[in-house]
């Protein structure tokens, strides 16, 4: 049983590194077609690299996922900390719509929201889809996940922490910054990691809100898809799995030293 | 405990905490719903723009005919047997991994492709599928004419399953790893066989974990546009497909309005059901 167990376990495993080796192999193949192997190669990471457009879609990519990051892990975080600490009418609402960014398809989000800045636009002329539209966007979606991140930190809390801190004295906003803030702070870190990684690998919510001039790399993979499989999308996507891993490892060590 | 700050006090610390994610979900996610609920009730005009009158024809025209009708049908069979495989990869993994030595490393290991760009999982696939791909090096290897492999649902399939396999098994394994074994024992000890003990006393204690699992693959994949698109070429329209043409290149805002309300209909009939069957809890649970 044992047995079997594990042979099902590398078959997956197989399944899910398969693909990735393809690529990154496929990434120093000199051939331009097909996966025979004719000999080793850092051309398509020079082609990629001598590219100037990719560097500016990276800019792009990070710019989204730097800013949106910041302004909603605040406006999450804040939320979290208002629904476990006061009850208040439409309390169960907010709650709903707080699940609704979490489960309903990308494309409908996506949709609804280039809708919204349609309208809008169509009414006071303002805003045009770029990187501006493409951020609110993002930072829609992100700040229910940080919300319910911090929140399941928040639930874990001993409240007469805070009890003791406004005993002594210490006002709302002091309690907040010298006692909770720092209690809560390994799940803003997530809660800001997740929506970082959510930034970043976003494609379908930025394909209906992204404008002229505001590619980011997923939405050039996209296109450079449609058009044929091409080498230096093998080395940018080598590239990219590789940050990925690196990312993880480091996150893993660093949890791991903290415990 | 000290007396409560005055009312004005505490209305205050309500809206400073709530107010400004409150409003910002007001206004980008409840009214660009309910924008898309009017669109939804609007007509096309003659340059794609959204015009009255206002009715109910674009569902209308939605549920009556076939086409439309096979396509949502088309856009849950795939979800449902995506998921259905998902779960038949999944379930023994979570419990491999829960059991070894080397949980952590294993847990890496399944969180790298989660954590890999959705659209490099995607692409992947065509790489392995493509005309000149691994696949048909492997089929020409053994002396047989290469297969035409993409566009086509199995690639659709596959890489549905790849993609989404990893938001089940996160899941799932948070489930295994809180599993009571002694009641296993005490399955043993009352003289049942393996198989009898694990229905009994362990696969009860995965259920929620299951359903919640279930969700979080079925959702995205009934809702999915890209992996059809890049995998299935014209040949598998999906729902995601349709809505995506529809404010693509028909210009049809008024009808993929409608269609992508019958999509969250759908999601939201999905997510009742659950809650009924799990609790307000269970929906924590999926995030």
């Amino acid at each position: 049983m044992k047995r079997l167990l594990s042979f099902h376990a590398w078959l997956v495993f197989a399944f899910l590194y398969l693909p990735i080796v393809v690529i990154v192999a496929l990434s120093f193949n000199k051939s331009r077609f097909g996966v025979r192997f004719t000999g080793f190669t850092f051309d398509w990471y020079i082609r990629l690299f001598s590219n100037e457009r990719i560097l500016e879609y990276l800019t792009n990519t990070l710019i989204v996922a730097v800013v949106s990051t910041v302004v909603s892990t605040i406006l999450g975080t804040l939320l979290a900390v208002g629904l476990v600490r006061y009850q208040f009418r439409l309390q169960t609402a907010l709650r709903y719509l707080l699940y609704v960014p979490v489960v309903v398809p990308d494309v409908v989000m996506g949709i609804s929201l280039l809708l919204l800045f349609d309208v809008v636009r169509d009414a006071i002329g303002w805003p045009r889809l770029s990187l501006f539209t493409i951020i609110l966007a993002h930072i829609s979606f992100q700040i229910a996940y940080v919300t319910l991140v911090v929140r399941a930190r928040l639930m874990l809390l001993d409240p007469t922490l805070e009890e003791a801190a406004k005993d002594l004295g210490a006002t709302p906003w002091l309690t907040f910054r010298e006692v909770t803030l720092p209690l809560i702070m390994p799940g803003v870190v997530s809660g800001a990691l997740l929506a970082f990684s959510l930034s970043l690998d976003d494609f379908v919510v930025t394909f209906f809100t992204a404008g002229p001039g505001s590619t980011t790399l997923p939405l050039y993979i996209y296109s450079s898809v449609k058009l044929g499989v091409s080498p230096e999308i093998h080395a940018l996507s080598t590239l990219m799995v590789g940050i990925t891993i690196l990312v993880l490892l480091l996150g893993t060590l660093f949890w791991r030293k903290r415990a | 405990m000290r007396e409560a700050a005055t009312p004005w006090e505490r209305l205050r610390q309500v809206l400073l905490t709530i107010g400004p994610g409150a409003f910002w979900l007001g206004l980008f996610v409840l009214i660009p719903t309910l924008i898309m609920l009017v669109a939804s009730l609007m007509s096309r005009g003659s340059l794609g723009q959204l015009v009255p009158p206002l009715g109910l024809h674009n569902y209308l025209r939605f549920f009556s005919d076939p086409l439309f009708v096979e396509i949502i049908g088309r856009s849950l069979w795939i979800g449902f047997w995506s998921t259905v495989f998902i779960m038949l990869l999944g379930y023994p993994l979570a419990f491999y991994i829960a059991q070894s030595r080397h949980k952590e490393v294993l847990l890496l290991l399944v969180v790298i492709p989660f954590f890999t760009n959705f659209l490099i999982r995607v692409y992947a696939w065509i790489v392995v599928f493509q005309k000149e791909g691994l696949l048909n090096g492997l089929i020409t290897a053994f002396g047989l004419p290469p297969a035409e492999l993409l566009p086509s649902t199995l690639a659709v399939y596959v890489a549905t399953v790849y993609t989404y396999l990893p938001f089940f098994v996160l899941p799932l394994y948070a489930a295994v790893e809180r599993i009571d074994w002694s009641q296993l024992e005490a399955a043993y000890d009352l003289g049942a066989r393996p198989i009898r003990a694990f229905w009994e006393a362990i696969f009860p204690q995965t259920v929620p974990g299951l359903f919640a699992g279930f969700l979080l693959v079925f959702i995205p994949a009934v809702g999915t546009f890209v992996i059809a698109d890049l995998l299935g070429g014209g040949k598998v329209t999906l729902i995601g497909n349709l809505i995506q043409l529809q404010f693509g290149s028909a210009q049809n805002w008024a009808f993929g309005s409608a269609a992508s309300m019958v999509l969250m209909a759908m999601v939201l009939l999905g997510l009742w059901l659950y809650a009924r069957t799990q609790g307000e809890r269970g929906l924590d649970k999926l995030v």
